[in-house]
């Protein structure tokens, strides 16, 4: 058996604007595989174009040996969508609607096996209209999970759960994975990201910056990280980073060092900072998180939303 | 068929779990009865049925009303509502066929129409002695099926026109009652009414159901008072509520102004 989804340089247009600029990954069956990007990166359209909702403008998309783009009911019965946003018939119980929404699939899990899945019990017979924003969001999940699918969609699945209710989804997901189904995940939590994925993919403006397990992706930021403060009364620091090897990010006083060898560098800084008897405040040494890679390699798109999004490639 | 049974039947309870829609359908044009008989009296007058009594010209009428809001309003408003919550995309992605999903929610509509026209005639027959005969029964049911399925066509046009609950609401007020007026529903036409007035109601469809279904119980038609050239119409309005729900209907959630630009891109519609 071949990978539960193959995209090949996929692009997407809307009018002028590029959505997806030419992106291509794999995601194995039993395997969590994260887009990671800030909003407007194109994470939801890639989601959406694979579960059919959305059609490519170029490229090659394979979901469980189909073309989403023309497949019909039998794609739909193999595969679980959670979207971002997507409500539920209010009037509805939450019982009635796993029901409901699940007589279509030939693969059903009974309703009494979701309900106690995503803890919903003391809630099954309540209006869904009563219920609070995470639990909607956790009738969404059993939702998704009702046809037992080959292949799970997860757009932001814990967006709006306290920190208790998400450790039980990202329970629920692991599951997932230990029984072999696919799971594609978009999240801009990093510890998400870094929890649940096998595999995160990093998308910035419509492409793909980085590809890896949590750990690659984390030694590609170097080995260590240097933060200090420089002093107010201190002359321009050009002089002081010039010899430096590792990438510098100033922001005001702020820097960072991202370097592969920390000692010499940090001997240089600190150094520099004792021949002038300054102090540095906040010195320290670390190991990069995802979260300092995922920034360094998002910090182009500015990390927002409207000029991330808005001014496309050609 | 099981599924569409199924969809049926929730499409009913959730109509049942919404007392808005269930007033405005059911309740209100029996209000209406009550209160035109209650001020003109029941006495007979001149319609366009012949001199009957009033009971006997607002029944059929009000029943017709009852089922042009239960199919097109109601119609209209679930599923723009249901498109804007995000319901029809998520429908969209399970492997039911979107033809059960809207037979479920058209055959439910005509479920809920039949009742309110049930209970308007049985009131009109109860309370008023209005006119029903077996003979004439078939036309009844025909012409209500007819009016029905033409209406539900409208209400799907309705919904994939409007883009919004916000704008599917006065739509289908603004359409549908302004038409009751000029379609001997509310007011009963006589010989001096303007003839531009006359020939507006003629083009749309809510006079015609209501006269071909007024004919079936108006004690001067003869058996078995079919209107073919009413029903002809309807049929054509059938047609032409289906087209346009054919060419608009989406699925998808509406483009709302004002959401984050992330959400306005990602839902923004590429060019034909």
């Amino acid at each position: 058996m071949g990978p539960a989804a193959t995209v090949s340089e996929l692009v997407k247009d809307y009018g002028a604007v590029r959505a997806v600029d030419g992106v291509s990954f794999e995601v194995e069956r039993g395997e969590v595989f994260a887009l990671l990007g800030p909003n407007g990166a194109g994470k939801s359209t890639i989601v959406e174009i694979l579960e059919g909702h959305r059609t490519r403008t170029a490229g090659t998309v394979r979901v469980l040996d189909t073309d989403p783009s023309s497949a019909g009911a039998s794609f739909r019965d193999r595969i679980g969508i959670v979207l971002q946003s997507s409500g539920i018939d209010p009037e509805l119980t939450a019982r009635e609607a796993i029901d409901y929404y699940g007589a279509a699939y030939s693969r059903r899990v009974p309703t009494d096996e979701l309900i106690e899945l995503v803890e919903l019990d003391e809630k099954a017979d309540a209006r869904i209209s009563t219920l609070s924003g995470g639990q909607q969001r956790r009738i969404d999940m059993a939702l998704g999970l009702v046809g037992d699918p080959d292949m799970v969609f997860l757009d932001e699945p814990t967006t709006g759960f306290d920190p208790a209710a998400r450790r039980r989804g990202w329970e629920l997901v692991e599951r997932l994975a230990s029984q072999q189904r696919a799971v594609l995940l978009t999240t801009h939590y990093l510890d998400e990201a870094e929890h649940l994925a096998d595999r995160v993919a990093v998308m910035s403006q419509g492409r793909i910056v980085a590809e890896g397990t949590p750990a690659e992706l984390r030694a590609r930021a170097g080995s260590a990280l240097i933060r200090f403060v420089v002093p107010d009364r201190a002359e321009p620091v050009s002089d002081l980073l010039a010899p430096v090897s590792g990438d510098i990010v100033g922001r005001g006083r702020h820097v960072e060092i991202t370097t592969d060898t920390p000692t010499a560098d940090l001997a240089q800084v600190t150094g520099w900072a004792a021949e002038r008897g300054f102090e540095l405040e906040g010195l320290t040494v670390a190991t990069p998180s995802l979260e300092d890679v995922y920034l360094s390699l998002v910090a182009d798109d500015g990390g927002d939303t409207a000029t991330g999004e808005g001014d496309g490639q050609p | 068929m099981r599924l569409l049974w199924r969809r049926t039947r929730i499409q009913n309870r959730i109509f049942w779990r919404t007392p808005v829609a269930a007033f405005f359908t059911l309740v209100f044009p029996i209000l209406m009865m009550v209160l035109f008989t209650a001020i003109f009296g029941n006495d007979p007058f001149d319609t366009v049925y012949g001199r009957v009594s009033s009971s006997q010209f607002y029944t059929p009428g009000l029943a017709v009303f009852a089922a042009a809001s239960s199919t097109y309003t109601n119609i209209g408003i679930n599923l723009a509502s249901r498109r804007e919550l995000g319901i029809l995309k998520r429908v969209r992605g399970t492997p039911l066929p979107p033809w059960i999903y809207l037979g479920g929610v058209v055959l439910s509509a005509v479920w809920i129409a039949a009742l309110g026209v049930a209970a308007m005639v049985v009131l009109g027959v109860a309370a008023y002695g209005v006119n029903v005969e077996a003979a004439k029964v078939p036309a009844m049911v025909v012409t209500f099926v007819v009016g029905s399925a033409s209406f539900a066509a409208l209400g799907l046009a309705l919904s994939s026109v409007a883009r919004s609950v916000n704008m599917a609401v006065p739509i289908a007020n603004a359409t549908l009652l302004p038409l009751a007026f000029i379609s001997n529903i509310f007011v009963p036409f006589g010989t001096d009414t303007p003839a531009w007035l006359d020939l507006l109601g003629n083009i749309f469809p809510l006079k015609h159901f209501g006269l071909a279904f007024g004919e079936a119980m108006n004690p001067f038609s003869d058996a078995p008072a079919f209107e073919w050239h009413r029903l002809g119409v309807l049929l054509i309005w059938l047609a032409a509520g289906a087209a346009v729900a054919a060419w608009k209907f989406s699925w998808a959630p509406p483009v709302i102004a004002g959401r984050s630009s992330r959400r306005r891109r990602r839902t923004q519609p590429a060019p034909a």
